[in-house]
């Protein structure tokens, strides 16, 4: 009776959960359903306090206080510009758990020896990708928050022994399988999953982030399942899946917004950059250099604007000038909209978030496809710290490595005013004839620094 | 495999189904709160920290369950906080909710027609 009634909770919060996901849909419906999940959430702790047969309350409520003492400030004072950390921190807290978990339940005292073969095929899936989620996160949140630097940090033979590493504990995986008393084969299995979490996030530079965060975010969806499997519980079954499921979609989204093939991120083999620059299309040109006074006036008149705000904008936070700056020109009758390409910002749908807290409606955030329609009846494009987002050659040069990437149509727009750092390439050391096309302007500088001039000589217009 | 098992791939087979239906149709405008949404669900694997932590399997199962527990926590609380947080950041033009929602609501119908024009 009281196992039916746990199960009968668990039911209600899988349902729950599911409506939530579902309500995610739209952004006027999503409040609502987090908040039933939420419900479910305490539905389904409530029924595990009452009747899981937890006979001391005593460690488990210290636990659930240093837990909800750590997860407030995690809730209500990060900064949206800090997400992506925040959210690798917080795959490496639920890869933790799970990890732990398997590791209790493989090491209590009735445990080993009286596990059966699938069990501990489960349980080992379980340290494999929550050992490999934790470390890999950890790393990503450091070099997020550059703790550690953010570059790509390649040694010589990598591969050969991430691979060799990776083959070791899928051999521990079947020698525990064969053998499933054996200790030393669980033990080696997690030391190797937290070794090789450490070094497949090495290698990554700090705009392949986004992919990286989906994929551990799909690993420990998978450790999910996996514990599911290995404790019988069916709900931390649904919600690895739809965890797993998520990252996964995720990570393809990404992935495909990047120009690297599907096999590249299941393997995890990304953050090798294109080897070498390659030259564009081989046209030629000068970048033309304008003033923030000429570049306000244009501004000033339009009727059409769209912003583009790249990478370039997340990196130096300059969301509420983009903002005031828009706001400006439609105060004067234009109309400004925002391009929002897949991978801008510094995970997926970062940038509509940082935009949405500088007071940007949503309805004035457009997705890629559909902007893409409206470029050519653009006055204006403003293109601030994008660059390989918006690179004609992706489109035009089948030499070019990043052809094929879908990308904003920003070159069919009348004018272009490009705010860049300086006259470097971009992420993947691609010339852009965007830059260099006659219809283009460029204004240099930080992109806070040139937007708040550009705001400036707006107002004085 | 035991019929148990066979009953958890037929779990995992329709959980999986079904969620892939509903994160297809999540709009990339909401995948930051996606992630953080899922975030806070995988919480749900405090359900197993509660009972290694409460069950009296030993010293180092006590231990290995608390901190399983409090990380478990850390992501439900902080989990759908900062969902819900988010979500209630974006909103329409002319929302008549916070203040930013304010300002742009008087701009409205000056810019409306300008909308409408291909």
């Amino acid at each position: 009776m009281n196992e039916t009634f746990m199960q009968l909770a668990y039911l209600l919060a899988a349902f729950l959960f599911l409506v939530a996901l579902r309500d995610l849909s739209r952004p006027e419906s999503a409040r609502r359903g987090m908040r039933l999940a939420a419900f479910g959430m305490a539905v389904a702790i409530a029924a595990t306090l009452l009747e899981a047969g937890i006979v001391s309350y005593r460690w488990l409520t210290v636990g659930a206080v240093v837990g909800a003492a750590a997860g407030y400030p995690l809730g209500m004072w990060v900064p949206m510009t800090a997400m992506p950390q925040r959210i690798a921190l917080s795959h490496a807290f639920g890869a933790l758990a799970t990890t732990l978990v398997g590791v209790g339940e493989y090491l209590r005292p009735s445990g080993v020896g009286s596990l059966t073969r699938s069990h501990v095929a489960a349980l080992g899936l379980e340290v494999l990708f929550g050992g490999l989620t934790v470390t890999g996160s950890l790393m990503a949140f450091g070099k997020l928050q550059e703790i550690l630097p953010g570059r790509p940090l390649v040694f010589r033979f990598q591969n050969a022994i991430n691979i060799a590493l990776l083959t070791a504990g899928a051999a521990s995986l079947v020698w525990l399988v064969a053998m499933p008393s054996e200790a030393a084969a669980f033990k080696a299995m997690l030391v190797i999953a937290l070794a090789v979490g450490v070094l497949i996030v090495l290698p990554i530079g700090g705009a392949d982030m986004p992919v990286v965060i989906s994929l551990l975010n799909s690993y420990a969806g998978v450790a999910a399942v996996a514990t599911g499997f290995a404790i019988n519980n069916n709900i931390l079954i649904i919600v690895g899946a739809l965890d797993g499921l998520s990252g996964f979609i995720l990570s393809v989204v990404m992935s495909k917004a990047m120009n690297r093939s599907f096999a590249n991120v299941l393997f995890g083999a990304f953050g090798a950059a294109p080897a070498g620059a390659v030259a564009g299309s081989g046209i030629g040109g000068e970048m033309v250099e304008t003033t923030a006074e000429a570049a306000a006036l244009r501004l000033a008149y339009a009727e059409r604007v769209i912003m583009v705000p790249g990478y370039g904008l997340a990196v130096s936070q300059a969301q509420h000038q983009i903002k005031e700056l828009g706001d400006l020109i439609e105060k004067r009758g234009g109309d400004v909209r925002y391009a929002i390409h897949p991978v801008a910002g510094r995970m997926p749908g970062h940038m509509n978030v940082l935009l949405a807290e500088a007071g940007v409606p949503y309805d004035k955030l457009v997705e890629m496809d559909e902007i893409n329609e409206k470029f050519s009846g653009a006055d204006v494009a403003v293109v601030v710290g994008a660059n390989d987002v918006v690179n004609p050659a992706a489109r035009t040069n089948p030499a070019s490595p990043i052809y094929g990437m879908p990308i904003l149509k920003v070159s069919e727009a009348k004018s272009v005013l490009a705010l860049k750092r300086g006259k470097g390439k971009g992420f993947s050391g691609v010339e852009n004839d965007l830059f260099i096309e006659p219809k283009t302007t460029m204004l240099f500088g930080d992109a806070k620094q040139s937007l708040l001039s550009l705001i400036a000589e707006v107002k004085t217009a | 495999m035991t019929s148990t098992t066979v009953v958890q791939l037929f779990v995992l087979l329709l959980a999986g189904f079904v969620g892939y239906q509903s994160i297809f149709r999540v709009p990339p405008l909401l995948h930051t709160p996606l992630m953080a949404a899922t975030n806070a669900l995988s919480g749900i694997s405090l359900v197993a920290s509660l009972v290694l932590a409460g069950s009296q399997r030993g010293t180092l199962a006590t231990v290995l369950g608390t901190i399983a527990v409090a990380c478990a926590t850390a992501n439900v609380v902080g989990g759908f906080l900062i969902t819900d947080r988010m979500l209630a950041m974006f909103k329409r033009a002319g929302a008549p909710t916070g203040t930013s929602g304010r300002n742009l609501s008087k701009a409205e119908p000056a810019r409306s027609t300008a909308e409408l024009a291909p």
